[in-house]
């Protein structure tokens, strides 16, 4: 349980502080499945329509507009359709999936349950990572409940409407969180991602029209429901819809997870509700949205507010919600390096420039950070990330680059502090996982 | 036919058009703008990975890839830009980072895709200082080898293996920079050792067993051969160094088989090398087997001959199914002119005559290639096992399926590998019975069915034998299914024969749209050998002897050998005691001369043996099963032995027949040409095959009153009659395949 | 000959039927297969392919993607810590290294007597409560190295059977439903994610 700061807008959250919400009885008493038996009450492009109007977007990453890839699932489909809630929460920064599995899994059944009926879906399924074991124990129990209860299965409340759910564990792939790659995995294969076009709307898990949301996004579709589109649409700034959970790691004085407006200030997060640097320390960078957006440097920090657009134009993206507070006693080498043997080890290795770019980058980051640096080195990294941005099957390869690229054009003064002989911050330790 | 929608796209300025549906990366190669790539492979599936085909296309953000993006009207494509360049180099400098650059003594060196494109896209300095990761060379199998490091993981090997082959014995194992190619059985493969995994690898990481190591690809001459095993008749390029075959293979995919080649036709081929190849003529002298000279042996065939014939003396002749057209023919003619017999015949593996007589009479094609196989729409498969029989014919029918969708019908005494493609699988316990069945009009059937696989749901399933399941409707179903097919091609083995092959061609033609027949015959040119008259009772092209003039079939020759009644057996190419054993006393009357590579158990009986070159090692025309005529080209060489059509010519002067002259097999072509139907087409057409348009059939064939069935020969992948056990390679893996390995 | 026991064995049964074809449940058959035999031993390969249809190598070919999945034996107890970037800033490589010193093993390795493995991970989802540890399928988070010295402590205790709340996991059986009387909670008191292991119980 966590309690509310008074900063905090509590919509997906809100049952976060209710003890009980995560049986039956306690989520029934806080308004649950009520957003159920007013959907079914709603023709399906109804339910759409109210998705649309809140402007949610996914609280994946990509931010999509979850109203409008609802819309794309055709309404006649020989196949069968599918929902699929993505709980493979694995972004470096990212751990705000886990608090509403835990805290309020009910309301991803009941927003799978709206996605099942606005797509004409009877069956889903909710791929959690394998490392959160306890959650899926927890789900399990949700949905035994929920099924025992007539809220899963067949006619649910009454209204003919069938919706089968199960939990289904990963076992360790980052990679797994890509749309379609989890997908395959569903189906027991290797997670590599799958060609685009089609697109899951069309063709998804066992090649029927498939609708796939983050955990968030699902569970914040019953109080969208409830509450109406355009009193979710009104937290925040035009387009940027709602609230979304903000993980605060890093050198800062109090870590958590708050649930925010969007267009929320940065500083205000940081300084007000994170209680500011630890130790009194300078800020030097920020994660803003998990270890796969540009950092940004102290000044543009400062000045940015938590929305797609406002971190957008930071050169950056809102990503996941992950906020990584870094201060001046960072070695910015190091951190580059830890994404990177990050991403090598994440890379699928399906295609060319992920698999060895990352190789690449991570045997040099680990040379260069343990002293043996070329002063040529430092254009190579930029050039070899370029090379990799753009032009990788899926997105990882991107997500590799573009912190790095940004830690070297921001912070290229402390690689060439990192020349040989010159000491480092952080010792010259390297990790283990480098070396296999 | 309408052409199909043309969409219009601009590359690099040029305007093309190409059919909709066509990948970018095939439009641009239509037209000669070669888009590079490694892990694009024709019509396997896509893959996207080596990122070596990125091109710009406008309105598109990113680059992408040629190999998955679909032509559409209007596109405009960069493929020749800044950027592009830029993108490729990149590509193949990464793929660089840890592939060894030690090309001068990479097997591949010289025949590497990789190589080439570095040559012509990639970056003339290597950037990437960090190690690079080794892994120690791996043997899978007697002929396929391993070398990690040099693996682009392209997935083409996985593909040609899975899709390709049905065998899905290659999988990746691991992620990211760990990721590789591995075997079905962890440290090793078991698979069908078709090698078509090498062919396939654009680099040095997968090689050949039987050929590493040996050469360097251009000290080779590459002679394009029809392949000597079984009777689909694939191209295989033989590489050869001083007269020596080093290898078959199939990269330049210009044969009948396309990409495919099997273990045979790609490793069988060192039996050319085997140290116990014949290359002088032997005499029995004092009972045993002395090499003699070539002047010695044909004048006393002659003269043994000669004598025999004047003391009236019974002479037989048993020909090849692997010789080439003319030497079959060349024979024939020799056994009807010069030794004047009629006692002719040869190994029968299917009822080719039966075939042609059902359909005599018909206009229009009524026999089909084996490539009409991978577009066809329905075809019914009566008997045999091509995966183990004929390969080819195995893959076209998978092809079909994967590409086109075929329906296909399987009638089988047993459960066969192709049961996995099939439609519709009837497992019956009697052939005869069940095409009877399919011909009759009744709607109820007492044949006793073992067992009708429903249509599998599965793609690529292991299925197990329990899915064999008794249907009640048995036949019924699958008779239906068939008469509502409007285009079929008929298939069938040497199982079934003579009247049964004439109910299978009335079902056939009862069909109410167009059926063709393909029968399936072992040996590289058993066809051939049925075409050019190798019967005691029909002249080539199927004209029937005179009444009353014909001689003894293979089976009767046999039989009179035990009582005398031969006095000279002539076997060319066939070694009939291996299947027939003949005690060697009761040959003791019978003169027996034998033309073959090695001492098989029919030469090691022999008075004369001639030793003869293989198909490699000489020139002419052979007939794959389905009638395409190919012409064999002469790779190899070996000293000492001669071409069967040389010693035929050899054989005929010494017996006085002066008009024949010395051996040219474009001469004996011509007479064919001028004798049998289906052959007397213009040369570039016959050798483009399309003999099997018309059949090769003058006027109808008598029907026997007990005719010889046919033997199939059962060959497995393995396995090819006498020859096969002469190749090392092919027992290397029967070897490694025993039981308890 | 299954290698599984019975109650595995009907779990199976029951999950292969979730989905609409049976493979799909190869993932979750492996890692709970794990659980039981506290590694993918080549019988367990053998069984599931055998049960999913599927031949060993594409069994195989799922297993080396998965990084949680292992075909050689770990710890009773196996260590993982995270050491990326929100714990990385708050001590993840120092916990780290105080386990290699501490348990005399490196990355991916067993030490001797079986008790513990070793492992550095990738992001545990932990991040606002770093730097984390995960200690089978429990979470220690927050964690000072003399605070991770009193889980080492408990955990090695357990193992000699000094504490009487072990389970029925047996030996090699990671034990997933176990729970450690320490709470690993830092400043904020993350007291829900600290209690949460008490609850699976």
């Amino acid at each position: 349980m966590t309690k509310p700061h008074p900063l905090e807008t509590r919509v997906v959250s809100r049952r976060f502080d209710q003890p009980d919400a995560h049986t039956l009885a306690g989520y029934l008493a806080s308004d649950g499945f009520r957003a159920l038996d007013k959907a079914l009450a709603m023709a399906p492009e109804a339910v759409i329509e109210e998705v649309k109007a809140s402007g949610l977007r996914g609280r994946g990453g990509a931010g999509f507009p979850t109203g409008l890839k609802w819309s794309f699932v055709p309404k006649q489909s020989p196949r069968e359709k599918y929902v699929l809630c993505n709980a493979d929460e694995s972004e470096p920064g990212t751990c705000k999936d886990r608090l509403i599995l835990e805290y309020d899994p009910f309301a991803i059944i009941e927003g799978m349950l709206i996605a099942g009926h606005a797509i004409g879906a009877r069956r889903g399924y909710i791929y959690i990572r394998g490392e959160y074991r306890y959650l899926l124990d927890r789900m399990e129990r949700a949905l035994a409940e929920a099924r025992a209860a007539g809220y899963v299965g067949k006619n649910i409340r009454g209204r003919g409407f069938d919706f089968e759910l199960h939990a289904h564990t990963g076992a360790g792939a980052y990679e797994c969180g890509e749309e379609s790659a989890l997908m395959e995995s569903l189906e027991g294969k290797r997670g590599i991602p799958r060609l685009k076009p089609p697109f899951p709307a069309v063709s998804g898990f066992m090649g029927g029209p498939t609708v796939i949301n983050n955990v968030e996004t699902l569970a914040s579709v019953p109080a969208i429901i409830l509450n109406g589109g355009a009193w979710f649409a009104a937290f925040g700034p035009p387009k940027n819809g709602g609230t979304r959970l903000f993980c605060l790691s890093g050198h800062v004085r109090q870590q958590g997870v708050w649930e925010l407006p969007l267009g929320f200030p940065l500083r205000k997060l940081i300084e007000d509700i994170g209680g500011g640097l630890r130790d009194g320390a300078r800020l030097k960078a920020v994660v803003p949205g998990g270890s796969s957006t540009p950092l940004l440097p102290a000044d543009t920090a400062w000045n940015i507010h938590l929305d797609f657009d406002s971190v957008a134009k930071a050169s950056s993206f809102l990503g996941s919600g992950g906020v990584v507070v870094l201060d001046e006693s960072t070695c910015m080498v190091k951190f580059a390096l830890r994404i990177m043997q990050f991403y090598r080890h994440e890379s699928c290795g399906w295609c060319v420039p992920c698999r060895e770019g990352t190789q690449w980058l991570q045997t040099s980051l680990t040379r260069f950070h343990n002293g043996g640096g070329r002063a040529a080195d430092v254009d190579l990294m930029k050039e070899v990330s370029e090379n990799i941005l753009g032009r990788t099957f899926c997105a990882l390869g991107d997500a590799a680059a573009m912190p790095t690229l940004s830690i070297l054009q921001h912070w290229r003064q402390e690689f060439l502090d990192h020349l040989a002989g010159k000491p480092c911050p952080f010792g010259a330790r390297t990790s283990a996982a480098g070396a296999h | 036919m309408a052409d199909p929608a043309l969409v219009h796209l601009t590359v690099n300025g040029q305007p093309l058009q190409a059919p909709a549906g066509t990948l970018l990366i095939e439009a641009c190669k239509q037209h000669g703008i070669e888009v590079p790539s490694f892990c694009y492979y024709p019509n396997l599936s896509l893959q996207a990975a080596c990122r070596m085909c990125l091109v710009e296309i406008e309105k598109m953000p990113k680059l992408q890839t040629a190999c998955t993006v679909v032509v559409s009207e209007g596109m405009v494509v960069n493929s020749d830009s800044e950027t592009v360049h830029r993108a490729r180099k990149s590509a193949i400098e990464f793929i660089l980072t840890n592939h060894p650059l030690d090309c001068p003594v990479c097997d591949a060196g010289g025949e590497c895709e990789l190589q080439d494109m570095t040559f012509k896209y990639g970056a003339e300095k290597g950037r990437f200082i960090e190690p690079k990761r080794h892994r120690e060379e791996q043997q899978w199998s007697p002929v396929v080898y391993f070398d990690r490091p040099r693996c682009i993981l392209c997935y083409r090997c996985v593909r040609a293996c899975g899709e390709g082959m049905d065998v899905w014995a290659l999988g990746v194992a691991n992620r990211g920079i760990n990721a590789t190619i591995v075997p079905n059985h962890q440290d090793h493969l078991e698979c069908e050792e078709c090698g078509n995994c090498i062919d396939i690898c654009p680099v040095g990481a997968l090689t050949s067993g039987a050929y590493r190591y040996q050469t360097r690809p251009w000290e080779m001459q590459h002679v394009g051969a029809v392949c000597t095993f079984c009777g689909d008749g694939c191209k295989t390029t033989l590489g050869v160094r001083n007269g020596e075959i080093l290898r078959g293979d199939n990269r330049d995919k210009s044969g009948i088989n396309g990409d495919f080649l099997c273990i045979k036709g790609r490793y069988g081929l060192d039996f050319t090398r085997h140290p116990e190849r014949l290359k002088q003529p032997l005499a029995r002298l004092n009972g045993e087997l002395k090499p003699v000279s070539w002047s010695y042996a044909l004048e006393t065939a002659a003269k043994r001959w000669r004598e025999i014939q004047k003391a009236q003396g019974a002479i037989g002749v048993i020909g090849s199914t692997r010789i080439l057209n003319e030497e079959a023919y060349t024979l024939q003619k020799f056994a009807r002119q010069v030794l004047a017999t009629a006692n002719l015949d040869h190994h029968r593996t299917a009822d080719f005559p039966a075939l042609f007589d059902a359909l005599a009479g018909r206009t229009g094609a009524a026999l089909a290639r084996l490539d009409d196989l991978k577009t066809a729409p329905a075809v019914l498969l009566v008997g045999g096992d091509p995966t183990q029989e004929h390969p080819l014919t195995a893959w076209n029918l998978r092809w079909g399926y994967r590409q086109h969708k075929t329906r296909l019908y399987i009638l089988n005494p047993g459960d066969i590998k192709l049961r996995r493609q099939a439609y519709r699988y009837a497992q019956v316990a009697a052939l005869e019975a069940a095409v009877r069945y399919l011909n009759g009009e009744g709607e109820t059937q007492s044949q006793p069915l073992t067992g009708v696989a429903e249509p599998s749901e599965k793609r690529w399933p292991q299925t197990p034998a329990s899915a064999v399941a008794v249907l009640d409707e048995g036949l019924q179903d699958f008779r239906a299914r068939l008469r509502q097919e409007q285009d079929v091609i008929v298939v069938f083995s040497g199982d079934i024969a003579g009247d049964t092959v004439r109910e299978l061609v009335a079902f056939g033609n009862s069909l109410s749209g167009q059926t063709r027949y393909i029968a399936l015959a072992d040996h590289a040119n058993a066809r051939g050998a049925a075409d050019m008259g190798l019967y005691p009772d029909l002249l080539p092209g199927y004209a029937p002897v005179a009444a009353g003039q014909s001689g003894l079939n293979l089976e009767q020759m046999l039989a009179a050998l035990p009582n005398q009644g031969l006095a000279s057996l002539y076997v060319v190419g066939a070694n009939p005691f291996r299947r027939h054993p003949v005690d060697p006393a009761a040959l003791r009357q019978t003169f027996l001369v034998v033309q073959d590579l090695f001492l098989t158990e029919t030469a090691r009986a022999a008075d004369l043996v001639f030793p003869a070159l293989c198909a490699y090692e000489k020139a002419g025309t052979v007939t794959n099963t389905s009638g395409q005529v190919q012409p064999q080209r002469r790779g190899g060489s070996c000293e000492g032995a001669k071409s069967d059509l040389e010693i035929l010519h050899r054989l005929a002067a010494a017996m006085g027949e002066t008009a024949w002259g010395p051996a040219d097999p474009d001469r004996t072509l011509q007479e064919i040409r001028a004798q049998v139907k289906g052959y007397n087409l213009p040369l570039a057409q016959l050798l483009a095959g399309a003999a099997p348009l018309a059949l090769p059939l003058n006027g109808r064939v008598p029907r026997a009153a007990a005719p010889l069935a046919p033997q199939p020969n059962r060959d497995t992948l393995f396995t090819a009659g006498s020859l096969g056990r002469y190749s090392a390679t092919l027992n290397g893996v029967m070897e490694g395949r025993k039981p308890g390995r | 000959m299954s290698p599984f026991s019975p109650q595995l064995e009907a779990r199976f049964r029951e999950l292969m039927q979730r989905y609409p074809a049976r493979r799909s449940a190869l993932v979750p058959m492996l890692l709970y297969a794990q659980d039981e035999l506290g590694w993918l031993t080549p019988e367990a390969v053998r069984r599931i392919a055998e049960l999913l249809g599927e031949t060993e190598l594409a069994v195989r070919e799922v297993i080396g993607y998965y990084s949680m999945l292992r075909t050689e034996p770990a710890g009773k107890y196996h260590v993982q810590v995270c050491t990326n970037i929100s714990c990385l800033l708050r001590g993840g490589d120092e916990l780290y290294a105080h386990c290699e010193r501490r348990l005399g093993i490196g990355h991916k390795q067993t030490a001797a007597d079986g008790v513990f493995s070793l492992e550095e991970v990738e992001c545990l989802g932990a991040c606002s409560w770093a730097p984390a540890v995960q200690v089978n399928y429990d979470f220690h988070q927050e964690l000072t190295l003399e605070q991770l010295d009193k889980i080492l402590d408990a955990y090695a205790a357990r193992a000699r059977g000094a504490d009487p709340s072990q389970g029925q996991g047996g030996a090699g059986s990671p034990g997933p439903r176990t729970a450690l009387p320490v709470d690993g909670s830092g400043s904020r008191g993350e007291a829900a994610l600290g209690t949460r292991v008490q609850e699976k119980s």
